[in-house]
């Protein structure tokens, strides 16, 4: 410890309201607590658990067995039926965790909260941090099925991914805020957000096809994007057209039959909205911070 | 240079009139919210100075946490802003983000996080913290085996090691043993050596006149004082005074052939101030009523420290005194010359007695007070006057 205190401290000013960026600003400084925390919550989570990160593959593994066997026994699927609802399921894997868990951020941390003083905004985002680490290690076990399986990629497509999850990790984040804020609020949130996501699990075209809820649509007046309006949708068309590989089956169109640049246009309109929900998240979780430590 | 500036920061509390967690009750009121603000902390403006140790005491409920809290950053001000220069370290809640789970190891690295320091700075001050929490051999053991001693010995050293410009220390020293709270002072006192700025919240008055140079009071989230330590302490024993509630049951009237029927203390600046200082003069007067002679009484006089301690008593043969047998009605007032004693509101006991017929007595207890209120720094109970110092080399 050094023995004489410098003048050069930096300032630190705590008001009432402060700017999205000085909020970034703060959120940068304590990375490392970010990192931590994601860090400790994989561990806590795998403590005693022999098989560690493999119960992360376990759920995932698990949902695409039944929906293949339903889906099967249906008659309902079509070729490389798996691998096409793996594309939406990585996906929604990491939606649901993060939005489930996120959700609680605030109010399971109250003694942290009501005792330490540092961002609170970390807390949300170090729970996306930890759904996407879970969401790297399945996308991993997928590839490896797919070398396993010799499936073919769209290469002219694979370039949106890191695109596509980038957006996507926005859109959580800011959902991430919004969620853990209203919770502290009103502890309903929880319990609707576990309806909402079973609903919403039905409203993306995971164990469908795009096509179908697009000519659906379209037959009952409808314009053929409608199911775009679901912006989970706008990521998991991208999987699906990059990974399962093409826009149709025999004659069975799956997808829209469009370039990459259509599909990054739909996540470019994803951004935007991304963007805005995060600057919005950010205000309305600095107008609640200052109160969360009393209200708890 | 200024450590801590805060310009007209205020809090507000808004308590739900009718605390129901659920969306369906705010449905139905339809956003017709029954909601009362509680003024937790009026405006106010507050300067530390860089290496200055300041001391904020109040009464619970008066806002001190609510300040101390705002000055930290786990909760914000309603209006207002404050300036920190510097790191803040704060000694809240020790081994608060602790978790149980983890290793010592893991939970020093997430609790310095926690505070906003890096990696590479933890690892060089890690050897530090475990020296200084004495858990060498535990510190890869999940904190879930630690005792609670270990625990808060284990948050204490992160709090400290972690070089913090600014340290806000609440009542934690009112926890741990007496070791534990003695390093605490002395790692307190070496901060100021080192030119850090402490903000101490208590309300041990006799904390605040041991470590601190300044103090405010806050009452009701009111800034009442600003000042030494002394003069704050005083306010802050005023005001305490004020909240308490009076007297309980009312004494039963006097009773018996002889009976005290009133008391009174006094001192010579009671014109401008209620207390005394320490080693002025005290008047204690007792005001008699008898219905026999009374040929030989004595006077007791007992005085109680707060905590019930008794601080001296006399017992006084009137007759040696000069003072005639007692009539029918009268006073008998004792001057002290001198009352050497620190802080404190001190309670006087009398008891009226003929030595020869003891069954003649009268008492009146716990109802007069004074109050001494020391200017200076030295501490403790008894004010002892230092003489002139002498020295000789060699």
């Amino acid at each position: 410890m050094s023995a004489t205190v410098g003048n050069t401290g930096e300032l630190r000013v705590i008001a009432a309201r402060r700017s999205n960026m000085q909020q970034l600003r703060e959120i940068w400084q304590y990375r490392e607590l970010l990192l931590g925390l994601i860090r400790k919550e994989l561990k806590v989570r795998y403590k005693n658990s022999v098989l560690g990160f493999f119960w992360s593959m376990a759920q995932p593994v698990f949902l695409l067995c039944i929906y293949s066997l339903v889906f099967s026994i249906l008659g309902a699927g079509f070729d490389d039926f798996p691998i096409w609802i793996l594309c939406g399921l990585v996906v929604w894997t990491l939606v649901s965790t993060t939005l489930s868990t996120s959700v609680q951020a605030i109010t399971t941390n109250q003694h942290l909260v009501s005792k330490v003083a540092f961002p609170r905004a970390v807390m949300p985002l170090a729970t996306l941090g930890s759904a996407l680490v879970h969401f790297v290690l399945q996308s991993i076990a997928f590839a490896i099925v797919l070398v396993v399986v010799r499936h073919d990629v769209d290469w002219e497509f694979m370039w949106l991914l890191p695109i596509a999850v980038a957006v996507l990790t926005l859109f959580l984040a800011s959902l991430a805020l919004l969620l853990s804020t209203i919770n502290v609020y009103a502890r309903d949130t929880q319990h609707l957000l576990d309806l909402a996501l079973v609903a919403m699990f039905w409203a993306n075209p995971i164990v469908y096809e795009y096509q179908l809820a697009s000519t659906w649509f379209v037959d009952h007046g409808w314009p053929s994007w409608t199911p775009l309006l679901n912006p989970f949708t706008s990521v998991i068309i991208v999987f699906q057209r990059a990974i399962y590989g093409s826009a149709f089956v025999g004659d069975r169109q799956l997808l829209p039959d469009e370039g990459p640049l259509w599909y990054l246009g739909n996540l470019g309109i994803l951004f935007v909205v991304a963007v805005v929900c995060f600057a919005v998240g950010l205000r309305m979780f600095d107008k609640a911070e200052g109160n969360f430590a009393e209200i708890l | 240079m200024d450590a801590i500036v805060a310009d007209n920061i205020s809090k507000v509390f808004r308590l739900n009139e009718d605390p129901s967690q659920s969306i369906k009750e705010r449905i139905v009121r339809m956003g017709r919210s029954r909601y009362r603000d509680f003024v937790a902390l009026e405006p106010l403006d507050l300067t530390i100075a860089q290496g200055s140790t300041m001391g904020i005491l109040g009464h619970n409920g008066s806002g001190k946490s609510t300040l101390l809290k705002c000055l930290s950053g786990i909760l914000k001000p309603t209006t207002g802003t404050i300036q920190l220069r510097g790191r803040l370290a704060s000694l809240l809640e020790l081994g608060a983000g602790f978790h149980p789970e983890l290793t010592g190891r893991e939970n020093v690295y997430i609790n310095a996080a926690f505070l906003g320091i890096h990696r590479r700075e933890i690892d060089r001050i890690f050897d530090d913290i475990v020296a200084f929490a004495d858990l060498a051999q535990f510190i890869d053991e999940p904190v879930k085996h630690y005792s609670s001693g270990m625990y808060v010995r284990l948050g204490f050293a992160v709090a400290v090691n972690v070089d913090p410009d600014i340290l806000l220390v609440d009542e934690v020293l009112a926890v741990g043993d007496e070791v534990f709270q003695r390093r605490c002072l002395d790692r307190i006192r070496h901060f100021q050596q080192e030119g850090r700025t402490i903000v101490v919240v208590t309300h041990a008055a006799d904390l605040v006149r041991q470590v601190c140079d300044r103090a405010i009071v806050l009452h009701h989230g009111k800034l009442v004082a600003d000042a030494r330590p002394g003069e704050a302490i005083h306010v802050f024993r005023e005001h305490l005074q004020g909240t308490m509630v009076e007297g309980g049951a009312a004494a039963p009237p006097p009773s018996g052939a002889l009976r005290i029927v009133g008391a009174e203390v006094a001192h010579a600046n009671q014109g401008t101030r209620r207390y005394i200082e320490p080693g002025e003069a005290l008047e204690v007067s007792v005001m008699y009523e008898s219905d026999i002679d009374v040929d030989s009484p004595t006077l007791e006089i007992v005085v109680h420290s707060k905590d019930g301690q008794t601080v001296f008593a006399v017992d006084l043969d009137l007759a040696t005194h000069g003072v005639p047998p007692l009539g029918r009605a009268g006073r008998i007032t004792v001057p002290f010359t001198s009352v050497p004693l620190l802080d404190g509101t001190f309670t006087v006991d009398f008891g009226l007695t003929d030595r020869r017929n003891p069954q003649h007595t009268a008492q009146r207890q716990g109802r007069d007070e004074f109050d001494v209120l020391n200017p200076g720094d030295s501490r403790g109970v008894a004010a002892v006057t230092v003489g002139a110092l002498q020295h000789r080399a060699g």
